[in-house]
């Protein structure tokens, strides 16, 4: 009895702080801007849509990654597909809930940009260092 | 026995711990933060200990199993201080710190006399079994006062992002293991996949902090109420 008390409040606190925690880091990278460059990459030319997650995560996977990426990056891939799942079924009896969880899974995918930028960086950095030495 | 898997996560999660020190270190957080980095600091200890121990005595052994029980029972009490370190971060302008301290200590007494009378009734190894029902409440504790904090941080507009992101990780760490004691206590029968996810999840906290201190500059600013679940 207890414990199925403490596993429910525990499931919902943890829902509502790793959806917090998420936008916390979305929240962080909505600020930088997307070079041409990367815009082209990604193809995303105006607003990241949900649609673009899948492609630039594949794009993020072919750079090596810093490790301090690595927590963010599977923090958000889980909260995009929480989003997805929430949008093929709760979504499709609440009209609000649909918007919603459609321009959060585009954030989501703007963060992935933002990170791919950030790791194409990353591999020029470590190039340059190669062809110093 | 230990297998690879389990060794591989207990190495990534300590050099994550020394990760964390280092991130502060690199970013003069170590003493802004000293509550939580003596925690990462405990933590590493501890593990480093653990080894010892088990390469020792061996898993089975009686001396690895107090020791592993023992000290997850002060981490969790180092980290309900951690938690409480950050309240003073979020009350600093009302210098609340020493309310904080006391209310601390007295709802640590408070579990501990709960868990006492917990196994009090039903235990033959009392101190052993109080040790690990005390880690488990302070886990659902600690994930309550993590809400009011969340609660507070939203109510006073608080708006530096690291500190947010710390207080969020730590909600979500709170959770994930209050709901895996709870389970556990639940399925005492699938101790095999208890196993391989509790580890997993200690990984959490080292990674969200080392993002928090290595990306996260302590100026940065977010509005918080655009983060919580239900708009305000």
């Amino acid at each position: 009895m207890m414990a199925g008390f403490i596993l429910v409040c525990s499931v919902v606190l943890l829902l509502q702080f790793f959806v917090s925690y998420c936008r916390s880091l979305i929240a962080a990278s909505a600020k930088q801007a997307l070079s041409p460059e990367v815009r082209d990459v990604a193809g995303i030319p105006r607003a990241a849509s949900g649609e673009d997650f899948v492609r630039v995560m594949q794009l993020l996977q072919l750079c090596p990654e810093p490790p301090e990426d690595r927590s963010s990056i599977q923090a958000i891939g889980a909260y995009f597909r929480l989003l997805s799942f929430l949008r093929g079924t709760l979504a499709r009896m609440v009209p609000s809930m649909h918007a919603w969880t459609e321009s959060e899974r585009g954030h989501c995918a703007y963060f992935a940009a933002v990170a791919l930028e950030r790791r194409i960086a990353f591999s020029r950095g470590m190039l340059a260092q190669q062809m110093e030495n | 026995m230990l297998g690879p898997y389990e060794y591989a996560v207990w190495l990534i999660c300590t050099l994550l711990e020394a990760a964390v020190l280092v991130c502060a270190a690199k970013k003069n957080a170590l003493r802004r933060y000293l509550l939580l980095n003596a925690y990462m600091a405990v933590s590493v200890v501890v593990s480093i200990a653990r080894y010892n121990i088990l390469s020792h005595h061996g898993y089975s052994s009686n001396e690895y199993l107090y020791f592993y029980y023992y000290s997850d029972f002060l981490l969790t009490i180092a980290l309900f201080f951690a938690l409480t370190s950050l309240y003073s971060h979020i009350f600093a302008e009302l210098e609340a710190g020493r309310y904080i301290r006391i209310g601390a200590v007295i709802l640590l007494s408070g579990t501990a006399l709960f868990s006492y009378a917990v196994v009090q009734q039903s235990s033959a190894k009392l101190v052993t079994h109080f040790v690990v029902e005390l880690s488990q409440n302070l886990y659902f504790v600690g994930l309550v006062l993590t809400y009011v904090l969340w609660a507070a941080v939203l109510k006073l507009r608080e708006t530096r992002a690291r500190l947010i992101q710390l207080i969020l990780s730590m909600g979500v760490y709170f959770s994930m293991f209050a709901a895996n004691y709870a389970l556990q206590n639940l399925y005492h029968n699938r101790v095999t996949l208890f196993a391989y996810l509790t580890p997993l999840l200690g990984c959490f906290l080292p990674l969200s902090w080392t993002y928090a201190f290595w990306r996260i500059p302590e100026d940065a600013r977010l509005v918080p109420s655009r983060l919580a679940v239900v708009p305000r």
